[in-house]
């Protein structure tokens, strides 16, 4: 899989600091080259900036985050085993959590902006924009209502404003024009007038993707955005999120398949209980002994040296175990019951 | 037979009575709550009440008539603040606590000793204490009128004539279902209405052979103005329509698409950058002030007594609004109709055709009940959508 360029996109964009256009990945790649590969390094134009962010369930510590960076106008994947937090972390930055150290030198802020203290909706309107691990779709409207929800800033979502069409029909049209051709991107057109809730799985992911992409966010975080899509369209997506970064967004995402991670990402952050272990470029940081610690455990002994691990046979291999443990844990869980 | 029609003839007076459009215009509000918003609002009985405090009081204090019913406006909108500010940032189900809580404070606050003067106590305020400036405003002049001025009488007919017109009035019916099934099933999948302007003229001009037909056999005399007459019937239900017009607008604005997705998942909406807790709220205000309106037109024909407005009546609408299909603009005011005239019709019935020895006259009053209740589990077991409802949204569980 080699990395598509894009020379249609539009050049100028995204300029940082001088780096020239992101659009290039011998630019992105000589933008990450400085940066250190350790666990909260310093970015050269981070976005998103986070400080000594914990929270605690109960006894467990799900997220205990020193320090972390996402560097403006590039993909960033956070990686981890299950349960290392990562979807709690998501939670976290955008309000839909509150980190046990809130008050006590818990610090995040993006584009510049503090969110200490910013609700949900607030964060979304500031540009960072998540999708749920668990898709929630709005079962009992349309997938055209879905994603019209999406747009920002519509008059007629005023009260004062909704009882008068004329006010907000130009603005409408528009919004329906846009997400129409979402829609078609993520091949989802022929579906537009059908109840949200009569989608798969799968559809459900995209129509919550192309959702979140309505509201022209200037980062968007996808939790697990390619479970359950199917290959084919796994491939033309990733090349719609490379297209979008390329326009200058910044997409922050959480994925199991290594595939994924290695295809799109500029930059890997790994997870593990909680903490951030190890940070990199995707080709470089699964090699990091903190990382195969993290993700292998147990199976320390063996000797899966430095890129065999990113071979098909062995990710596949630790898929088909993984698969393994969760159905010993759940046989576990039914004894018990 | 005759006795029957004589049935049918209250039973029709009951659908067109000022408080069924009274409550129609309650339902309407709750519509917006429970219906569009997913607001569970057990406390609507409250908001009428309000309302009707509201105006009643302010008029016994010779205000006028506009800004009383202004002040019961916004005494719902603060009723609303009060109840809305602590708990939709909560989970639904606190709000259903809060509001039938607090309907409850206002029924028994009402009724204190205390504030005799302002409401009367249990005994409440009396209809000529504020009835006068509404009936003041009436241009209909004196004497009684007949709906349908032509009706089986002037034809010379008895009861064979009047039968004809009640199987004309069952035709039209049957013939608004069936064009309006034929409309939905149309265009496959959609549920919008008819691509061509045809069916919606045919449905329309059965209405009206529907209206003509049924006063023709059920002519309904009322003085023209007066405490029950047809100067506050004309008003109450040009406030349905009103009312209808209003959410009409309302729901099919980008606004009313907020209040849908708010009802299917607010976690959702919050990620897409909305406000939840402020149109939370506005719906809230805004279906208060459909309920305080209610209120104040249930309480034209009457006396503002606490005890009227209770939880009886929030059930009751509630069980309009199912009966009529929640998250529909006409459900509400068809489900009160045939609620309200339903129970009419049981009554009357068990009244005129089960013997004394069996049901007495006050018992039939309560078999009525009983049988709307057991007619309301039924409906939500075989017709869970109601009467107006889009049947594919049920196939969702949310
Ligand atoms: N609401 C909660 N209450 C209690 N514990 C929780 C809660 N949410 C998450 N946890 C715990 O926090 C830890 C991190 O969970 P999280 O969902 O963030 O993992 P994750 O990295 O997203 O995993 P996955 O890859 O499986 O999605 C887990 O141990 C989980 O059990
Ligand atoms: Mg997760």
């Amino acid at each position: 899989m080699s990395e598509p360029t894009n020379p249609s996109t539009p050049s100028g964009t995204t300029t940082t600091d001088g780096q020239g256009d992101l659009a290039d990945p011998a630019a992105r790649r000589a933008l990450m080259s400085g940066v250190a590969q350790v666990p909260g390094a310093e970015k050269p134009d981070p976005i998103l900036s986070v400080d000594r962010i914990t929270r605690h369930f109960g006894g467990i510590t799900a997220v205990d985050v020193e320090h972390l960076e996402v560097q403006r106008g590039l993909i960033t994947a956070l990686i981890g085993p299950n349960g290392a937090g990562k979807t709690t972390f998501f939670n976290l930055i955008t309000g839909f959590d509150k980190p046990s150290s809130a008050g006590k030198g818990a610090h995040w802020s993006f584009n510049g902006a503090k969110l200490d203290k910013t609700s949900a909706p607030k964060v979304a309107k500031a540009g960072m924009v998540r999708t749920f691990q668990l898709t929630k779709a709005l079962s009992r409207m349309t997938v055209m209502d879905n994603m019209m929800l999406g747009a920002k800033d519509q008059t007629g979502e005023s009260l004062a404003k909704a009882m008068f069409k004329p006010l907000w029909h130009s603005q409408e049209g528009e919004v329906r024009a846009k997400a129409e051709e979402l829609l078609a991107r993520f091949k989802l057109l022929e579906k537009k007038d059908d109840y949200a809730g009569s989608l798969s799985g799968g559809q459900r992911k995209l129509l919550e993707m192309a959702r979140a992409l309505m509201t022209d966010p200037t980062m968007i975080m996808l939790d697990e955005p390619m479970a359950g899509v199917n290959p084919a369209l796994t491939q033309s997506l990733l090349g719609h999120i490379q297209s979008l970064r390329d326009e200058g967004m910044t997409v922050l995402f959480v994925e199991h398949d290594m595939h994924v991670v290695q295809h799109i990402s500029d930059w890997v952050v790994v997870m593990a209980e909680g903490r951030i272990v190890a940070e990199g470029p995707a080709d470089t940081v699964m090699a990091n002994p903190a990382v195969i610690d993290a993700y292998l455990g147990a199976h320390h002994d063996t000797d899966l040296g430095d890129d065999d691990l990113l071979r098909d046979e062995v990710v596949k291999d630790l898929h088909h175990e993984a698969d393994e443990e969760e159905a010993a844990r759940r046989d576990a869980e039914k004894g018990k019951r | 037979m005759n006795e029957f029609l004589g049935i049918l003839d209250a039973v029709v007076g009951e659908a067109i009575s000022p408080d069924t459009a009274a409550v129609a215009i309650a339902v309407i509000g709750l519509n917006i709550h429970f219906g569009f918003t997913g607001l569970l609002n057990i406390g609507q009985a409250g908001y009428m009440l309000l309302g009707a405090y509201g105006m009643a009081i302010s008029i016994t204090y010779d205000i006028p008539l506009a800004v009383a019913v202004l002040i019961g406006l916004v005494v719902s909108v603060l009723f609303s603040f009060i109840l809305g500010l602590p708990t939709l940032k909560l989970r639904g189900d606190y709000l259903a606590i809060v509001t039938i809580s607090a309907a409850e404070i206002i029924r028994y606050t009402g009724r204190l000793a205390a504030f005799e003067d302002f409401t009367g106590g249990s005994q409440g305020i009396f209809g000529k204490d504020y009835q006068g400036p509404f009936m003041d405003l009436s241009f209909f002049g004196s004497g009684s009128f007949d709906l349908l001025p032509l009706n089986y009488r002037d034809a010379g007919g008895g009861a064979g004539l009047r039968v004809v017109g009640l199987l004309v009035a069952v035709a039209a019916v049957v013939g608004i279902v069936v064009i309006a099934k034929r409309m939905k099933s149309a265009d496959g999948q959609a549920p919008k209405i008819g691509t061509t302007a045809t069916p919606k003229l045919v449905v329309a001009a059965l209405f009206v052979v529907l209206f003509l037909a049924l006063f023709f056999s059920f002519p309904q005399t009322e003085p023209r103005t007066s405490v029950d007459g047809w100067w506050v019937r004309v008003v109450a239900w040009s406030l349905v329509g009103v009312s209808c017009i209003i959410v009409f607008l309302l729901v099919r604005s980008p606004w009313g698409r907020l209040l849908r997705g708010i009802r299917e998942d607010e976690e959702a909406m919050r990620s897409l950058g909305k406000n939840v807790f402020a149109i939370k709220m506005q719906a809230l205000i805004i279906g208060g002030m459909f309920g305080a309106l209610g209120g104040m037109v249930y309480v034209l024909t009457g006396s503002v007594q606490a005890d009227s407005m209770g939880r009886q009546l929030t059930f009751f609408a509630y069980t309009a609004l199912l009966l009529g299909g929640a998250a529909t603009i006409f459900g509400p005011v068809l489900g009160s109709i045939i609620f309200f005239s339903a129970r009419i019709l049981v009554r009357e019935l068990s009244g005129a055709y089960v013997p004394n020895s069996i049901m007495s006259t006050q018992q039939t009053e309560q078999f009525s009940y009983v049988v709307v209740g057991v007619a309301l589990v039924l409906l939500v077991i075989f017709r869970p959508q109601g009467i107006l409802g889009d049947k594919r949204e049920l196939r969702f569980h949310v």
